[in-house]
């Protein structure tokens, strides 16, 4: 059932929403390409813009890996983790992730490059980053902009959404691709 | 945070290939990460054109504004103490809209607004409102159906369907969001507003 209704959503999700933004547009009487060649235009810059983050951190992130270091973590950690059937290679990610939206961006590029877009592992990357935001990042700017400097418990539920998302995306990942 | 994290894994992988006697793979290695991170960047540009120009159309198309009109009676569940009528209502469903359709760009301003909106009817000054702390939850812990930038990295690593974890994801993020409601239901109380 549930397999049924990922693979649903992975083939008609983006399709339908192309065409509700299409139609919708020309209901209002949109310059319909013009708003897109609009939008468009900013790719490249976005894209661009990308680059020394992801240069900084794919450097530090491929030095860890080729050093060995990353092999001495694995080895430290598999056991504990190998229990939970949690690959130990999601976990740089998860550790960046809440921290920095680009650097997390750069570490998925190299599990990608590494194990394969269509491996178990790149999916569960790809799942654990597209289920989370950068949580400190969000936070900053919010509360920042409403001038609030005693935040409570806000990081911690963050950080526990990031967790929740993590567990789920292992998990599902495991049933669905596994 | 991020540079020291950074800092520490240049370091440490550093001593370790000196520890392991196997420092010709550092300098190599820092070529080649260098000139893959150009490689991914390029890799993006032709998935994140499309989308950001679907992204203008979705803006564009009233869907938005329908979505607004379908969530208003969830976030009065979520948030009952705001005013119905109050504009940090408004400014929350509109900042909702916009993260669930993937419209980061266009969430942001009505986030703004929201907690802007919502400091005026503080009653704690300078420490978070109930309603600040969970609508920051319902952002932290994403919202978004469509991840963008990952299916345009999964693409450019030639994934056979790049939006395949699509339902992985929104099953993840649903999940997420809801235990994270949950605890700042319970924790609320407990987290002293001093």
């Amino acid at each position: 059932m549930m397999g049924r209704v990922i693979d649903f959503l992975a083939v008609w999700l983006i399709p339908l929403l192309i065409v509700a933004a299409i139609a919708g547009s020309l209901w209002r009487r949109v310059d319909i390409f013009d708003r897109f060649i609009e939008g468009a235009k900013e790719g490249f810059t976005i894209s661009i813009r990308l680059i020394p983050y992801l240069v900084a951190m794919l450097v530090a992130i491929t030095l860890f890996q080729e050093s060995g270091a990353m092999e001495v973590v694995k080895s430290c950690l598999d056991p504990l983790l190998n229990r939970f059937r949690v690959p130990s290679e999601v976990l740089p990610l998860a550790i960046m992730r809440p921290l920095s939206g680009s650097a997390s961006l750069a570490i998925l590029a190299d599990i990608l490059e590494r194990q394969g877009a269509d491996s178990l592992i790149g999916r569960i990357a790809s799942t654990m980053m597209g289920s989370t935001e950068t949580t400190f990042y969000v936070l900053t700017v919010y509360f920042g902009a409403a001038g609030v400097y005693r935040i409570r418990h806000a990081l911690a539920t963050g950080l526990l959404a990031d967790l929740c998302s993590f567990i789920a995306a292992i998990a599902l990942c495991q049933i669905v691709f596994g | 945070m991020i540079g020291y994290l950074w800092a520490a894994l240049i370091c440490i992988s550093v001593l370790t290939a000196a520890l392991r006697g196997d420092m010709a793979v550092i300098t190599p290695g820092i070529f080649s990460a260098a000139e893959s991170g150009v490689k991914v960047a390029f890799g993006l540009i032709g998935t994140m054109t499309f989308w950001l120009g679907i992204m203008k159309l979705i803006e564009s198309s009233g869907m938005m504004e329908l979505l607004n009109r379908l969530l208003r009676p969830l976030a009065r569940l979520i948030f009952p103490r705001l005013p119905a009528g109050h504009p940090a209502m408004n400014a929350i469903l509109m900042n909702l809209s916009a993260n669930v359709l993937g419209l980061g760009n266009a969430a942001t301003p009505f986030g703004i607004k929201a907690m802007e909106e919502m400091q005026r009817i503080n009653p704690l000054g300078e420490t978070a409102s109930d309603e600040m702390c969970t609508f920051l939850v319902i952002n932290t812990s994403s919202i978004t159906l469509i991840p963008t930038t990952v299916m345009a990295l999964r693409a450019a690593a030639g994934a056979a369907n790049p939006a395949d974890i699509l339902g992985a994801t929104i099953i993840a993020t649903f999940s997420s969001t809801t235990v994270a409601l949950c605890a700042d239901r319970l924790l609320r109380k407990k987290v002293k507003r001093k």
